[in-house]
Protein backbone atom coordinates (compact mmCIF):
# COMPACT_ATOMS: atom_id res chain seq x y z
CA UNK A 1 0.00 0.00 0.00
CA UNK A 2 2.74 2.18 0.73
CA UNK A 3 4.31 2.04 -2.46
CA UNK A 4 1.45 2.29 -4.41
CA UNK A 5 0.51 5.63 -2.89
CA UNK A 6 4.08 6.41 -3.46
CA UNK A 7 3.67 5.75 -7.03
CA UNK A 8 0.83 7.92 -6.85
CA UNK A 9 2.69 11.16 -5.58
CA UNK A 10 5.03 10.87 -7.70
CA UNK A 11 2.81 10.48 -10.65
CA UNK A 12 1.21 13.63 -9.34
CA UNK A 13 4.34 15.55 -9.16
CA UNK A 14 5.49 14.81 -12.47
CA UNK A 15 2.44 16.05 -13.90
CA UNK A 16 2.48 19.49 -15.52
CA UNK A 17 0.10 22.02 -14.13
CA UNK A 18 -1.71 25.36 -14.21
CA UNK A 19 -3.27 26.89 -11.34
CA UNK A 20 -6.36 29.82 -12.82
CA UNK A 21 -7.74 32.05 -10.59
CA UNK A 22 -11.07 33.84 -11.71
CA UNK A 23 -13.15 35.37 -9.13
CA UNK A 24 -11.08 34.37 -6.63
CA UNK A 25 -11.34 30.45 -7.12
CA UNK A 26 -8.15 28.59 -8.46
CA UNK A 27 -8.96 25.65 -10.61
CA UNK A 28 -5.97 23.95 -11.12
CA UNK A 29 -5.47 22.25 -14.32
CA UNK A 30 -3.32 18.91 -15.08
CA UNK A 31 -1.91 17.93 -18.71
CA UNK A 32 0.90 15.88 -19.93
CA UNK A 33 1.28 18.03 -22.94
CA UNK A 34 2.88 21.17 -22.41
CA UNK A 35 2.37 22.98 -25.40
CA UNK A 36 -1.44 22.93 -24.42
CA UNK A 37 -0.39 24.80 -20.64
CA UNK A 38 1.53 26.81 -22.56
CA UNK A 39 -1.07 27.52 -24.82
CA UNK A 40 -3.37 28.19 -21.34
CA UNK A 41 -0.92 30.44 -19.68
CA UNK A 42 -0.90 32.84 -22.70
CA UNK A 43 -4.54 32.96 -23.11
CA UNK A 44 -5.11 33.41 -19.01
CA UNK A 45 -2.08 35.72 -18.84
CA UNK A 46 -3.11 37.98 -15.71
CA UNK A 47 -5.08 35.21 -14.09
CA UNK A 48 -2.39 32.53 -13.61
CA UNK A 49 -1.55 31.88 -9.81
CA UNK A 50 1.26 30.28 -8.26
CA UNK A 51 -0.17 29.69 -5.17
CA UNK A 52 -0.62 26.32 -3.62
CA UNK A 53 -4.41 26.09 -2.97
CA UNK A 54 -6.91 24.82 -5.46
CA UNK A 55 -10.20 25.07 -5.28
CA UNK A 56 -11.37 22.66 -8.57
CA UNK A 57 -8.66 20.23 -9.87
CA UNK A 58 -8.96 19.04 -13.10
CA UNK A 59 -7.20 16.37 -15.08
CA UNK A 60 -7.08 17.08 -19.10
CA UNK A 61 -7.37 14.01 -21.60
CA UNK A 62 -6.45 15.61 -25.25
CA UNK A 63 -7.93 13.91 -28.17
CA UNK A 64 -7.15 14.56 -31.92
CA UNK A 65 -7.10 18.86 -32.72
CA UNK A 66 -10.23 19.64 -34.90
CA UNK A 67 -12.38 16.62 -33.52
CA UNK A 68 -15.73 17.77 -32.18
CA UNK A 69 -18.63 20.47 -33.38
CA UNK A 70 -18.38 23.38 -31.25
CA UNK A 71 -21.54 24.24 -32.63
CA UNK A 72 -23.21 21.13 -31.00
CA UNK A 73 -25.94 21.30 -28.46
CA UNK A 74 -24.71 22.36 -25.00
CA UNK A 75 -25.94 19.73 -22.03
CA UNK A 76 -25.23 20.29 -18.00
CA UNK A 77 -26.52 17.50 -16.27
CA UNK A 78 -26.31 16.21 -12.93
CA UNK A 79 -25.72 12.70 -12.70
CA UNK A 80 -24.25 10.50 -9.34
CA UNK A 81 -23.32 13.43 -7.31
CA UNK A 82 -21.35 14.83 -10.69
CA UNK A 83 -22.12 17.45 -13.30
CA UNK A 84 -21.49 16.05 -16.34
CA UNK A 85 -20.66 18.79 -19.70
CA UNK A 86 -20.92 18.02 -22.68
CA UNK A 87 -20.88 19.63 -26.30
CA UNK A 88 -19.46 18.45 -29.53
CA UNK A 89 -16.24 19.38 -28.89
CA UNK A 90 -15.77 18.27 -25.20
CA UNK A 91 -16.86 16.26 -22.13
CA UNK A 92 -16.70 17.06 -18.72
CA UNK A 93 -17.41 15.88 -15.38
CA UNK A 94 -16.79 17.03 -11.93
CA UNK A 95 -17.86 15.78 -8.65
CA UNK A 96 -18.59 19.60 -6.57
CA UNK A 97 -17.58 17.23 -3.06
CA UNK A 98 -14.30 15.93 -3.59
CA UNK A 99 -13.54 18.93 -6.01
CA UNK A 100 -11.94 16.93 -8.63
CA UNK A 101 -13.03 16.13 -12.57
CA UNK A 102 -11.70 15.89 -15.80
CA UNK A 103 -12.02 17.27 -18.96
CA UNK A 104 -11.63 15.03 -22.54
CA UNK A 105 -11.17 18.24 -25.42
CA UNK A 106 -9.04 18.83 -28.32
CA UNK A 107 -5.72 20.75 -28.01
CA UNK A 108 -8.00 24.50 -28.36
CA UNK A 109 -8.69 27.26 -25.66
CA UNK A 110 -12.29 27.29 -26.88
CA UNK A 111 -13.62 24.11 -25.12
CA UNK A 112 -11.77 24.46 -21.61
CA UNK A 113 -13.18 27.93 -21.68
CA UNK A 114 -17.05 26.93 -21.89
CA UNK A 115 -15.94 24.48 -19.00
CA UNK A 116 -14.66 27.15 -17.13
CA UNK A 117 -17.64 29.46 -17.63
CA UNK A 118 -19.81 26.65 -16.88
CA UNK A 119 -18.13 25.26 -13.70
CA UNK A 120 -18.04 28.92 -12.29
CA UNK A 121 -21.93 29.34 -13.20
CA UNK A 122 -22.23 26.24 -11.12
CA UNK A 123 -19.97 27.17 -8.23
CA UNK A 124 -21.93 31.09 -8.48
CA UNK A 125 -25.36 29.85 -8.30
CA UNK A 126 -25.21 27.88 -4.53
CA UNK A 127 -23.28 31.88 -3.32
CA UNK A 128 -25.63 33.85 -4.75
CA UNK A 129 -23.82 34.73 -7.30
CA UNK A 130 -23.70 34.82 -11.68
CA UNK A 131 -21.89 35.26 -14.87
CA UNK A 132 -24.04 38.01 -16.64
CA UNK A 133 -24.13 39.02 -20.36
CA UNK A 134 -22.00 42.41 -19.27
CA UNK A 135 -19.31 44.05 -19.21
CA UNK A 136 -18.20 46.07 -16.51
CA UNK A 137 -15.06 48.62 -15.31
CA UNK A 138 -14.14 49.89 -12.34
CA UNK A 139 -13.97 53.73 -11.74
CA UNK A 140 -13.18 55.63 -8.23
CA UNK A 141 -12.92 52.13 -6.35
CA UNK A 142 -16.88 51.19 -7.72
CA UNK A 143 -17.75 48.57 -10.14
CA UNK A 144 -20.47 49.50 -12.75
CA UNK A 145 -21.97 46.75 -14.47
CA UNK A 146 -23.50 46.82 -18.02
CA UNK A 147 -25.88 44.29 -19.39
CA UNK A 148 -27.28 43.72 -22.70
CA UNK A 149 -27.35 41.47 -25.80
CA UNK A 150 -25.31 41.58 -28.71
CA UNK A 151 -25.17 44.63 -30.02
CA UNK A 152 -26.46 46.18 -27.07
CA UNK A 153 -23.21 48.48 -26.77
CA UNK A 154 -21.39 46.49 -24.33
CA UNK A 155 -18.01 46.59 -25.98
CA UNK A 156 -18.94 50.45 -27.18
CA UNK A 157 -19.17 51.60 -23.85
CA UNK A 158 -15.97 49.41 -22.16
CA UNK A 159 -13.97 51.22 -25.43
CA UNK A 160 -15.60 54.40 -24.27
CA UNK A 161 -13.52 54.04 -20.58
CA UNK A 162 -11.93 56.88 -19.58
CA UNK A 163 -7.90 56.33 -19.18
CA UNK A 164 -8.36 55.75 -15.07
CA UNK A 165 -11.51 53.08 -15.31
CA UNK A 166 -10.06 49.67 -15.29
CA UNK A 167 -11.45 47.19 -17.26
CA UNK A 168 -13.25 44.35 -15.86
CA UNK A 169 -14.36 42.53 -18.82
CA UNK A 170 -16.20 43.84 -22.20
CA UNK A 171 -18.33 40.45 -22.53
CA UNK A 172 -19.08 38.40 -19.65
CA UNK A 173 -19.24 39.70 -15.81
CA UNK A 174 -18.54 37.80 -12.61
CA UNK A 175 -20.86 39.03 -9.92
CA UNK A 176 -20.42 37.77 -6.43
CA UNK A 177 -22.23 38.16 -3.10
CA UNK A 178 -20.11 39.35 -0.49
CA UNK A 179 -21.60 40.25 2.54
CA UNK A 180 -23.80 42.41 2.66
CA UNK A 181 -22.87 43.88 -1.23
CA UNK A 182 -21.98 42.21 -4.41
CA UNK A 183 -18.49 42.59 -5.96
CA UNK A 184 -17.59 42.39 -9.62
CA UNK A 185 -14.72 40.83 -10.69
CA UNK A 186 -12.43 41.18 -13.63
CA UNK A 187 -12.63 37.84 -15.93
CA UNK A 188 -11.09 36.62 -18.90
CA UNK A 189 -13.78 35.87 -20.93
CA UNK A 190 -13.55 38.83 -23.78
CA UNK A 191 -16.04 39.90 -26.58
CA UNK A 192 -15.74 41.96 -29.65
CA UNK A 193 -12.72 44.16 -27.72
CA UNK A 194 -10.70 40.86 -27.44
CA UNK A 195 -9.14 42.70 -24.32
CA UNK A 196 -9.55 40.64 -21.27
CA UNK A 197 -9.69 42.44 -18.04
CA UNK A 198 -8.09 42.99 -14.88
CA UNK A 199 -7.91 40.68 -12.25
CA UNK A 200 -9.44 42.81 -9.60
CA UNK A 201 -12.82 43.46 -8.16
CA UNK A 202 -14.69 46.44 -6.42
CA UNK A 203 -18.35 46.68 -5.24
CA UNK A 204 -20.97 47.35 -7.21
CA UNK A 205 -22.17 50.48 -7.71
CA UNK A 206 -25.02 49.82 -10.33
CA UNK A 207 -26.49 47.63 -12.83
CA UNK A 208 -27.16 49.55 -16.25
CA UNK A 209 -29.25 48.09 -18.89
CA UNK A 210 -27.86 49.13 -22.54
CA UNK A 211 -29.45 50.62 -24.81
CA UNK A 212 -28.46 52.74 -27.68
CA UNK A 213 -30.11 56.48 -28.06
CA UNK A 214 -29.90 59.70 -29.71
CA UNK A 215 -28.50 60.96 -26.38
CA UNK A 216 -27.57 60.29 -23.05
CA UNK A 217 -30.11 59.44 -20.49
CA UNK A 218 -30.33 57.13 -17.01
CA UNK A 219 -33.24 56.55 -15.84
CA UNK A 220 -34.19 53.94 -12.72
CA UNK A 221 -35.65 50.98 -13.57
CA UNK A 222 -38.66 49.38 -11.65
CA UNK A 223 -38.05 46.23 -9.76
CA UNK A 224 -40.11 43.79 -11.95
CA UNK A 225 -38.68 45.08 -15.40
CA UNK A 226 -35.29 45.10 -13.76
CA UNK A 227 -35.62 40.95 -12.44
CA UNK A 228 -36.99 40.19 -16.48
CA UNK A 229 -33.81 42.41 -17.56
CA UNK A 230 -31.57 40.60 -15.38
CA UNK A 231 -32.84 37.10 -15.41
CA UNK A 232 -31.94 37.10 -19.73
CA UNK A 233 -28.64 38.53 -19.18
CA UNK A 234 -28.01 35.52 -16.72
CA UNK A 235 -25.62 32.91 -18.12
CA UNK A 236 -27.28 29.56 -16.82
CA UNK A 237 -27.03 26.29 -18.40
CA UNK A 238 -27.48 23.47 -16.21
CA UNK A 239 -31.24 21.64 -16.32
CA UNK A 240 -31.57 21.72 -13.19
CA UNK A 241 -34.91 22.86 -11.54
CA UNK A 242 -33.39 23.81 -8.00
CA UNK A 243 -30.70 25.69 -9.36
CA UNK A 244 -33.12 27.51 -11.68
CA UNK A 245 -35.23 28.51 -8.48
CA UNK A 246 -31.95 29.13 -6.56
CA UNK A 247 -30.88 31.38 -9.35
CA UNK A 248 -34.19 33.19 -9.55
CA UNK A 249 -34.50 34.18 -6.33
CA UNK A 250 -30.91 35.52 -6.33
CA UNK A 251 -31.41 37.45 -9.37
CA UNK A 252 -34.74 39.29 -7.45
CA UNK A 253 -32.07 39.92 -4.79
CA UNK A 254 -29.57 41.47 -6.15
CA UNK A 255 -32.21 43.77 -8.00
CA UNK A 256 -33.38 44.16 -4.59
CA UNK A 257 -30.18 45.63 -3.16
CA UNK A 258 -28.23 47.12 -6.46
CA UNK A 259 -29.90 50.18 -8.30
CA UNK A 260 -30.79 49.29 -11.71
CA UNK A 261 -30.83 52.07 -14.32
CA UNK A 262 -31.42 52.11 -18.04
CA UNK A 263 -28.70 53.64 -19.85
CA UNK A 264 -29.18 55.36 -23.41
CA UNK A 265 -26.11 56.34 -24.68
CA UNK A 266 -24.64 57.92 -27.82
CA UNK A 267 -21.30 56.44 -28.59
CA UNK A 268 -18.88 59.28 -27.33
CA UNK A 269 -17.12 59.37 -24.27
CA UNK A 270 -19.30 61.62 -22.17
CA UNK A 271 -21.81 58.91 -21.04
CA UNK A 272 -18.84 58.38 -18.86
CA UNK A 273 -19.31 61.74 -17.18
CA UNK A 274 -23.03 60.50 -15.78
CA UNK A 275 -22.22 57.89 -13.94
CA UNK A 276 -21.33 57.94 -10.11
CA UNK B 1 -69.20 26.00 -16.22
CA UNK B 2 -70.86 22.83 -15.38
CA UNK B 3 -68.05 21.63 -12.72
CA UNK B 4 -66.01 23.32 -10.36
CA UNK B 5 -62.08 23.57 -11.38
CA UNK B 6 -59.43 23.32 -8.61
CA UNK B 7 -56.27 25.28 -9.04
CA UNK B 8 -53.23 24.96 -7.09
CA UNK B 9 -49.68 26.39 -7.82
CA UNK B 10 -47.25 24.54 -9.32
CA UNK B 11 -43.79 22.99 -7.12
CA UNK B 12 -41.75 23.10 -9.78
CA UNK B 13 -42.04 27.09 -10.20
CA UNK B 14 -40.05 30.14 -8.38
CA UNK B 15 -41.98 32.87 -7.84
CA UNK B 16 -41.78 36.60 -6.06
CA UNK B 17 -44.13 39.59 -6.35
CA UNK B 18 -42.43 42.54 -7.56
CA UNK B 19 -44.55 45.55 -6.94
CA UNK B 20 -48.04 44.91 -8.71
CA UNK B 21 -46.56 42.24 -10.86
CA UNK B 22 -45.74 38.37 -9.77
CA UNK B 23 -42.56 37.06 -11.92
CA UNK B 24 -42.89 33.55 -12.35
CA UNK B 25 -39.86 31.09 -13.70
CA UNK B 26 -40.07 27.94 -14.77
CA UNK B 27 -38.17 25.48 -13.33
CA UNK B 28 -38.28 22.93 -15.90
CA UNK B 29 -37.19 24.95 -18.55
CA UNK B 30 -36.14 28.50 -17.31
CA UNK B 31 -38.94 30.28 -19.01
CA UNK B 32 -40.31 33.39 -17.06
CA UNK B 33 -43.54 34.42 -17.26
CA UNK B 34 -44.92 37.71 -15.79
CA UNK B 35 -48.37 37.93 -14.05
CA UNK B 36 -50.58 40.78 -14.23
CA UNK B 37 -52.50 42.53 -11.46
CA UNK B 38 -55.56 40.15 -12.13
CA UNK B 39 -53.43 37.13 -12.80
CA UNK B 40 -51.48 37.45 -9.48
CA UNK B 41 -54.51 37.48 -7.60
CA UNK B 42 -55.70 34.28 -9.07
CA UNK B 43 -52.07 32.81 -8.46
CA UNK B 44 -51.89 33.67 -5.18
CA UNK B 45 -55.30 32.50 -3.99
CA UNK B 46 -55.18 29.13 -6.01
CA UNK B 47 -54.23 27.41 -3.09
CA UNK B 48 -55.66 23.60 -4.55
CA UNK B 49 -58.98 23.56 -2.72
CA UNK B 50 -61.06 26.58 -3.23
CA UNK B 51 -63.08 26.78 -5.99
CA UNK B 52 -61.85 28.84 -8.93
CA UNK B 53 -65.83 30.13 -8.82
CA UNK B 54 -65.40 31.02 -5.62
CA UNK B 55 -61.71 32.85 -6.29
CA UNK B 56 -63.22 34.50 -8.76
CA UNK B 57 -66.39 35.73 -7.04
CA UNK B 58 -64.58 36.85 -3.53
CA UNK B 59 -61.28 38.17 -5.51
CA UNK B 60 -62.22 39.08 -8.33
CA UNK B 61 -65.42 40.29 -8.96
CA UNK B 62 -66.03 42.63 -5.51
CA UNK B 63 -62.48 44.18 -6.03
CA UNK B 64 -63.12 44.77 -9.68
CA UNK B 65 -66.43 45.03 -10.21
CA UNK B 66 -67.24 42.39 -13.23
CA UNK B 67 -69.81 40.54 -13.99
CA UNK B 68 -69.42 36.97 -12.71
CA UNK B 69 -69.72 35.44 -15.81
CA UNK B 70 -67.34 37.25 -17.84
CA UNK B 71 -64.94 37.31 -15.08
CA UNK B 72 -64.83 33.59 -14.74
CA UNK B 73 -64.53 33.11 -18.30
CA UNK B 74 -61.66 34.84 -18.58
CA UNK B 75 -60.17 33.30 -15.60
CA UNK B 76 -60.86 29.45 -16.83
CA UNK B 77 -58.37 30.86 -19.67
CA UNK B 78 -56.06 32.27 -17.74
CA UNK B 79 -55.73 29.43 -15.94
CA UNK B 80 -55.80 27.11 -18.47
CA UNK B 81 -52.89 28.96 -20.62
CA UNK B 82 -50.80 28.65 -17.07
CA UNK B 83 -51.48 24.87 -16.60
CA UNK B 84 -50.32 24.35 -20.22
CA UNK B 85 -47.20 25.95 -19.40
CA UNK B 86 -46.59 23.66 -15.99
CA UNK B 87 -47.33 27.02 -13.68
CA UNK B 88 -50.72 25.47 -12.29
CA UNK B 89 -52.37 22.37 -12.09
CA UNK B 90 -55.87 22.47 -12.72
CA UNK B 91 -58.67 19.30 -11.33
CA UNK B 92 -61.89 18.71 -10.90
CA UNK B 93 -61.45 17.35 -7.33
CA UNK B 94 -59.35 19.50 -4.65
CA UNK B 95 -55.16 19.46 -5.04
CA UNK B 96 -54.96 19.87 -1.00
CA UNK B 97 -56.48 19.61 2.20
CA UNK B 98 -58.43 23.12 3.76
CA UNK B 99 -56.20 25.33 5.90
CA UNK B 100 -57.50 24.34 9.32
CA UNK B 101 -58.25 27.90 11.22
CA UNK B 102 -58.19 28.06 14.42
CA UNK B 103 -56.34 24.30 15.50
CA UNK B 104 -54.95 23.93 18.94
CA UNK B 105 -51.94 22.42 18.85
CA UNK B 106 -52.11 19.58 22.01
Amino acid sequence: METENTVQELTSLARAEITIEIGGVPVRVHSANDNFLGMLERRYAGFVTLGSNAGFEFDIELAEPGSGDADAELRVTWDSGRWRVERGDFAAEFNPLTRRGKIRQSPNPYSIDAVFRILHTLLLAQDGGFLLHAASAIRNGKAFVFAGVSGAGKTTIASLAPADATLLTDEISYVRKDGDHYAAFGTPFTGELGKPGENVCAPIAGLYLLEKGPLNHIAPVNAAEASRAFLANVLFFAEDQELVRSVFHSACEFVDQVPVYRLTFVPDSRVWEMLT
Amino acid sequence: MSRRLYVARSRSVAARKLGDEMLIMSGRDSTLFTLDEVATILWEAADGWKPLEEIVEEKICKEFEVERGEALQDAVALVEGLAEHGILLLSSEPLSEPKLQGRIDR
